[in-house]
């Protein structure tokens, strides 16, 4: 259908002529169809909001990027070119933290996605007692993060957690302050990240498994293939698409976060657990330096951009192999 | 489902499950002691999993300690307004998203799966000084703004999912039978799509009522924080405070949430998938 007659047809019902049997019906909903007027009007309700509170901070926020932005300052904010990446590139602490971002988001996504895999390959199985699991599973899904990093502080807590009672009782030393420890807080931190994500990891996975093709699989076992190999060559490759997608999201997500260690350590101990979003929040609002904390946000998509870009060419290339 | 597994290997796959299940499920019931314990049992140096004497003290003390209930009631409003503005603007977007193939369609479609890519600290600075020009910093209303437009990527994609589920031919049935356009969205695509916009409302509501950056950096004075804003007070300056009471304010809490979600995974599930898949 071309455009033509799509605003032909608008224009008839802008002008409230009842289509009569005779006339040519109206088919809503044909796709392939350019928008035409009572679209756009349908539209545009969700279009201005995201263009005024989505799309323009985020093109101001690159903007203030290249000024001297901060807050409560009574001179105008002037434009300084690159000056605060020259700052950033210096900046030790925020590189310090930038790598620990990066060993947090990896550290989380990846434990994050193979047990969500094997999870899902379990509740995949024909077992009895599933239902509690997919139950249970609503419980880390569903918490707000503040309140999931309360419940892991208590778990953690040196005197009253669980965990350190745990160790005592199995003989396994006298337990110790997880979160305030120079070596553990990072890793703790990290298990509790694993722990939040793991629902949504799991149901995307498993929504990819009951998607594979059951008949390949019986033929494969008919065949005499183990467990391992018909993972490898019947399920993995179905499920490929969804796993990296998940993983990728995963990754951005955990790179991007902030409750959770915010209120687990806000950072500490000296730093160690000071994730690249706490570093900005403490820039922009308890510095005032908005200019240089939009520079330090700049940074942070320029990285999940090129790790994606990275994702993407070596999906290409490995969807050409087959 | 294999019908060769060995019984010793089945073994295996129930003691992995069991793992699992006490790795999601320990922290949470960790939480719920600690919430019914009285502070004598809290201090004690080797605390039990089950409380010798249950209590709901904590529970009345962490309404003394803290402004709960209003801190609650400023959630839900945020929430509930949110989540009615967000599925309000989506659904009309959604249809078209689903139903079209124009450039803006595929446009909106990119832009649901680059804001999930979004890093929230290049949207605050900006939106915080927008929002302070709009006079609408430290109020609910500017918070609410937020809310609605982010949760909009996600509910677009939900309801184009389960708009793209509805066959077409109803709607063209309708146009047949003389029905106009407005008519058929209202009377036909309308009551078929309700149930995915009521669990979308439900997800907003659940993910604005969760939320904490945004709330944190919006909200001022603490007579209007939301909940998650008020439950980091309990922490103190070294955290250490009453861990009773912080344990009971948690949980009470994740109540709403928890029923809301426990209602709506299969929807959401089911809706996610039909969202990603294209026809």
């Amino acid at each position: 259908m071309t455009s033509a007659t799509a605003v032909e047809r608008s224009r008839k019902e802008r002008s409230g002529r009842k289509r009569s049997v005779g006339g040519r019906p109206a088919r809503p909903g044909r796709p392939g169809r350019p928008l035409d007027h009572g679209a756009w009007f349908l539209v545009l309700p969700a279009l201005l909001p995201i263009l005024v509170l989505s799309v323009g901070p985020l093109l101001y926020g690159v903007a203030l990027a290249f000024t001297d932005a901060q807050s409560g300052r009574t001179e105008p904010t002037e434009w300084i070119g690159a000056l605060n990446f020259r700052d950033l590139l210096h900046d030790t602490l925020f590189w310090d933290s930038f790598g620990i971002g990066l060993l947090w988001a990896l550290g989380v996504t990846l434990p994050q996605f193979v047990l969500a895999l094997g999870l899902a390959l379990l509740l995949n199985q024909n077992l009895r007692f599933r239902w509690p699991a997919r139950a249970l599973a609503i419980i880390p899904w569903a918490m707000p993060e503040v309140v999931v990093g309360i419940m892991w502080r208590l778990v953690y807590n040196a005197d009253a957690g669980i965990l350190n009672e745990t160790l005592r009782d199995l003989g396994l030393g006298e337990g110790r302050d997880w979160l305030t420890g120079l070596a553990t807080a990072l890793p703790a931190v990290i298990v509790v990240g694993v722990w939040a994500g793991m629902p949504q990891t799991t149901v995307a996975l498993l929504a990819g498994l009951q998607n594979t093709p059951r008949e390949l699989h019986e033929a494969a076992a008919l065949d005499g293939a183990g467990a391992w190999r018909r993972f490898r060559t019947v399920t993995w490759p179905a499920l490929r698409p969804v796993a990296l997608a998940i993983t990728a999201l995963n990754l951005i997500w955990n790179f991007n976060s902030f409750a959770l260690v915010y209120v687990l350590t806000n950072g500490g101990p000296g730093g160690r657990t000071r994730l690249p979003m706490l570093f900005a929040y403490e820039e922009a609002f308890r510095y005032g330096q908005f200019g240089y904390a939009a520079a330090m946000g700049c940074v942070m998509v320029a990285v999940i951009a090129v790790i994606l870009a990275l994702q993407l060419v070596g999906r290409l290339r490995q969807g050409g192999d087959e | 489902m294999s019908p060769r597994t060995g019984g010793s290997a089945r073994a295996g796959q129930y003691l992995a499950l069991v793992c699992y299940l006490a790795f999601l499920a320990l922290p949470f019931l960790w939480l719920l002691s600690i919430a019914f314990k009285p502070a004598r049992e809290l201090g004690s140096l080797h605390p039990t999993w089950i409380p010798r004497d249950p209590t709901l003290g904590n529970f009345r003390q962490a309404f003394e300690e803290q402004p709960l209930l209003r801190a609650a009631g400023n959630s839900l409003t945020a929430a509930v307004a949110a989540a009615l503005v967000a599925v309000v603007l989506a659904t009309p977007m959604a249809y078209v998203m689903a139903r079209r193939r124009g450039r803006l369609a595929a446009a909106a479609t990119g832009w649901v799966v680059i804001s999930q890519a979004f890093p929230f600290v290049l949207v605050i600075i900006p939106l915080f000084l927008v929002l302070r020009n709009l006079r609408l910093v430290n109020s609910l209303t500017g918070l609410i703004m937020v809310y609605a437009v982010w949760a909009l990527p996600f509910a677009l994609w939900m309801l184009s999912g389960y708009v793209r589920a509805l066959p077409v031919e109803l709607e063209e049935a309708a146009a047949v039978d003389g029905a106009g356009r407005l008519r058929t969205l209202v009377s036909v695509t309308g009551p078929l799509l309700a149930p995915g916009i009521v669990a979308t409302a439900l997800f907003a509501f659940v993910t604005a009522w969760n939320e904490f950056f945004f709330a944190l950096v919006l909200l001022k004075s603490p007579e209007k924080q939301t909940l998650p804003v008020v439950l980091t007070h309990f922490l103190g300056a070294e955290g250490v405070a009453d861990l009773g009471p912080l344990a009971a304010a948690a949980f009470l809490a994740t109540l709403p949430s928890l029923v809301i979600f426990a209602v709506i995974q299969r929807r959401i599930t089911g809706g996610m998938l039909a969202g990603a898949v294209k026809s």
